[in-house]
């Protein structure tokens, strides 16, 4: 029990005995719902799909799916959580490009437009140190010196890219080492390792957002600053670590894009920031923050590739492409404020 | 884990739990509290009762240990306080229920409970376990909460409930509620003064902080009354009377030099009129109306809906019923721009919030709402135009600023008040609402605001001003008082403060 000592209070055991209240559902019935929200659209996709053309639940087109979207629901992850915690980061979609580009500039030969400054075996360890590097500055913008977080990371998103086009000259970086094309190329047990490394990362997320200590107060940061900072949690350090657990997961993004398209140019991941936005907040987490869970995070971004797959099957030209993929992700944006009847202003 | 403070003595005389003696408290030129004792019994609810800017926020953040007092000491349960920076062993020592909750609306109410303490030695939260644990918490203190819904699905009453039982969990058994019951329809609170009644008898202790003084007669046993930064009286609520009461917070009222007020205007067409107007949450049923020339007051303490009828008159809230009439037109839709139109000008409640823009200028500020009538050729906003009517409304108002190009943030708190009268009065209103127009400045900017409600009247312009200051109504011809969302009483042309005071706090003086 708590602090509430027999001592303390005579009738307590009496009272214990009676009045523990019963439990009512209906408050979190609902609030367990939006988070399963977008299941019910996943099985519509599925079947849709599935009638619609015969290409779409094979093996090989899942898979594709799945591979496609592994690198980007990094980012997606990484947004969920600094989203629950009040704040936003558009900076990611350039560490995708920056985090790798750096790591092969500093590890390839000539050939490769390289510097070859370090031997390949120095890759991964790089890219996941710029990932640091850049969470670092982007907390000691945001959190040391309270700037907009908005502005703080459009900034580094426009910095960030122009490094990555300044030390690669504007050109693609390619003929990647082994080691480094690892993870984007691997298959573990039929699936690609991406995907894996993605569905392991939301479940360890979920895990610890759901019911360890440090989770819950991402929430409680979110949900009122002043409150968590009164309840005792330590709301800086707490958001210093979001910070670069963010651009960390951005940078493992980069490694697994770079790996899969087995390049890293000036365009890698570029626009993608809105996909990541867009699929988070359908998946429920508010842009105030305090709200949302990973697992309909992971939804959100897994429904809007199945989306796009299905119209690229069904042969939409890919100049339409954007226009499908805005007009796909405002609309169920609409339906989710008008089911959810919750403002998101 | 180890258990707080227990502060019940076995037998003996009843102890202190708190103590505060000789405290006082300066801020810059401003003295907070002058030299103030407080000392609160050991299973009482003592109830602590001033007018605005009497002090008793100010000792609150000192026996929370947010502030340090510049003199005096505190005890607690005859202990010297904790540390500053020990939020922990304050927190076992006391605890202050806010008017603006500390709970977090998007967490359950199980996990606002145990926030930062969800898990009891193991890594990984239970959340049964944890459920359970809320469960019997609020079931000790026989709180009827459901632990798993989110704290924004909740009441105000069961927000506060929250608030009491993680407050009692860490081991306090002295709580301070900062106007609790401000935010309460009447059935709550009744209820929560039920709460404080059984609690009281589980052994807990209360500093009960509110403006309505019949609660104080029906709940507590001891009340203090700070005045103007220094304690007045402690005294056993038996031992006093409605009426002593309020003359301890009212203080004899010094006469003021002559009557302020314009003539009074003979009876009419009124200028503005309002028929059974319902806001919901605010006012239920207010019917007034103001003739021109004539400043009438709409008093009443916190919540009693006198903002909620001078928001809807102005079209800043929309009301549920009832009918706003301009010189005799009926005022439609909630607009704050088709009252302006109708000849409405208003100094709004929150002046930071809603009275000007911080980052623009004094004149920029003052001519918003005529700016489309300082247009240069149909179009073109006129500097000249707007800053020589601006400098005019600086002369008027008296605002201490060098001329109007400067940024309203940079002014003083009462001049800022002055930029927002000076907005509202720029139209030349028929129709003046002025909603807590003294708020925050100082005496000689009070007197100079409430002359230009004088001003106004006297080119027969209907002034409304919505106050719970006293020295504000003194400007007016008759005053309203209102109580808990509906009229209560009107005194005309003469009368003395306690009655007002009397009004608004919900007490009748003859019992």
């Amino acid at each position: 029990m708590t602090e509430t000592s027999p001592v303390d209070s005579p009738s307590q055991q009496a009272a214990a005995a009676a009045a523990v209240p019963a439990p009512r559902q209906t408050g979190v019935a609902v609030a367990r719902l939006r988070d399963l929200a977008l299941l019910p659209g996943i099985a519509v996709i599925m079947v849709v799909g599935t009638f619609s053309n015969k290409a779409f639940l094979t093996h090989g087109n899942l898979i594709d799916v799945l591979d496609n979207f592994a690198w980007i629901s990094m980012l997606v992850l990484a947004e969920a959580v600094i989203l629950i915690s009040g704040k936003l980061d558009l900076s990611l979609e350039s560490t995708v490009a920056l985090a790798p580009a750096v790591a092969v500039w500093l590890t390839l030969p000539k050939s490769g437009r390289g510097i070859h400054l370090l031997p390949p075996a120095w890759a991964i360890p790089i890219t996941l140190a710029v990932g640091v590097l850049v969470g670092l500055i982007n907390a000691l913008l945001i959190i040391r010196f309270q700037l907009s977080s908005f502005i703080v990371t459009l900034g580094m998103l426009i910095t960030l890219r122009g490094i990555e086009t300044g030390i690669s000259n504007g050109q693609t970086f390619f003929g990647f080492s082994k080691s480094f094309l690892y993870l984007g190329t691997t298959h573990w047990f039929g699936l690609p390792l991406g995907v894996w490394l993605s569905v392991i990362s939301f479940i360890i997320g979920i895990f610890v957002l759901s019911l360890t200590r440090p989770g819950r107060s991402l929430y409680a940061i979110g949900g009122n600053l002043n409150a968590a900072r009164a309840a005792g949690i330590r709301v800086e350090r707490t958001l210093w670590m979001v910070f670069v657990l963010g651009s960390v997961l951005a940078a493992v993004g980069g490694l697994l894009y770079a790996g899969k398209y087995a390049s890293i140019g000036a365009d890698s991941g570029k626009g993608y920031i809105f996909t990541v936005f867009a699929a988070t907040v359908l998946g429920g987490v508010s842009l105030n923050g305090g709200k949302g869970t990973l697992f309909g995070a992971f939804c959100g971004i897994l429904l809007l590739y199945l989306v796009q797959n299905i119209l690229t099957l069904a042969g939409v030209s890919g100049y339409w492409q954007d226009a499908l993929n805005g007009g796909i992700i405002l609309t169920v944006l609409i339906i989710a404020r008008v089911t959810t009847g919750e403002a998101q202003a | 884990m180890s258990i707080g403070t227990n502060v019940v003595a076995a037998g003996g005389l009843v102890p202190s739990v708190a103590t505060a003696s000789h405290v006082t408290k300066r801020f810059g030129a401003t003295v907070a509290l002058n030299d103030v004792e407080l000392d609160v019994r050991a299973g009482d609810v003592h109830a602590l009762v001033g007018r605005n800017g009497a002090g008793k926020s100010t000792l609150v953040s000192i026996l929370t240990g947010l502030q340090v007092p510049d003199a005096g000491e505190l005890r607690f349960g005859g202990q010297v306080p904790p540390a500053r920076s020990d939020r922990e062993a304050w927190r076992r020592v006391v605890a202050c229920v806010y008017q603006h909750l500390t709970i977090i609306p998007t967490l359950t109410v199980a996990e606002n409970l145990f926030l930062n303490r969800q898990t009891e030695g193991t890594p990984v939260i239970g959340w049964p376990k944890l459920r359970q644990r809320a469960s019997e918490l609020l079931g000790t203190w026989e709180m009827d909460v459901d632990v798993r819904r989110l704290a924004s699905d909740l009441t105000v009453e069961q927000r506060q409930l929250v608030e009491i039982a993680r407050a009692l969990s860490f081991g306090a058994r002295f709580i301070i509620l900062d106007e609790p019951t401000a935010r309460l329809d009447a059935a709550g609170v009744t209820r929560l003064l039920g709460r404080i009644r059984t609690l009281q008898q589980q052994g807990v202790t209360f500093l009960f902080i509110s403006h309505h003084l019949q609660e104080i007669f029906e709940l507590c046993n001891t009340v203090t009354v700070f005045r103007d930064a220094r304690k007045v009286l402690t005294a056993p609520v038996a031992d006093i009377s409605h009426g002593e009461l309020v003359d301890a917070m009212t203080g004899e009222h010094v006469s003021v030099g002559d009557d302020p007020r314009p003539p009074k205007p003979r009876a009419g067409e009124p200028m503005l009129a309002v028929s059974d107007l319902t806001v919901s949450p605010g006012c239920r049923n207010v019917t007034l109306s103001v003739l021109p020339g004539e400043i009438v007051g709409l008093a009443g303490g916190g919540g009693s809906g006198k903002f909620a009828v001078a928001e809807a008159i102005v079209g800043l809230r929309r009301a549920d019923r009832g009918e706003v009439r301009i010189a005799g037109k009926p005022l439609r839709a909630a607009n704050v721009t088709v009252a302006l139109k109708a000849g409405v000008g208003f100094v709004p409640e929150d002046r930071h919030d809603q009275g000007f823009v911080a980052e623009m200028s004094i004149g920029e500020n003052i001519t918003m709402p005529v700016w489309d009538r300082l247009k240069r050729f149909g179009v073109v906003l006129s500097t000249r135009l707007r800053s020589a009517r601006a400098q005019s409304m600086i002369d008027d108002l008296g605002i201490v600023a060098p001329g109007p190009d400067l940024v309203t943030s940079a002014l003083s708190g009462g001049n800022q008040q002055k930029v927002v009268m000076g907005r509202a009065l720029v139209s030349t209103p028929r129709v003046l609402v002025l909603m807590a127009p003294t708020a925050g400045v100082d005496v000689k900017s009070k007197t100079a605001l409430m002359e230009q409600a004088v001003v106004a009247a006297r080119r027969d312009a209907a002034v409304l001003v919505v106050t719970d200051d006293l020295d504000d109504l003194r400007y007016c011809h008759r005053v309203l008082v209102m109580f808990r969302g509906e009229l209560a009483a009107e005194v005309v042309d003469t009368w003395d403060d306690a009655t007002v005071v009397a009004e608004m706090e919900g007490v009748d003086l003859d019992r």
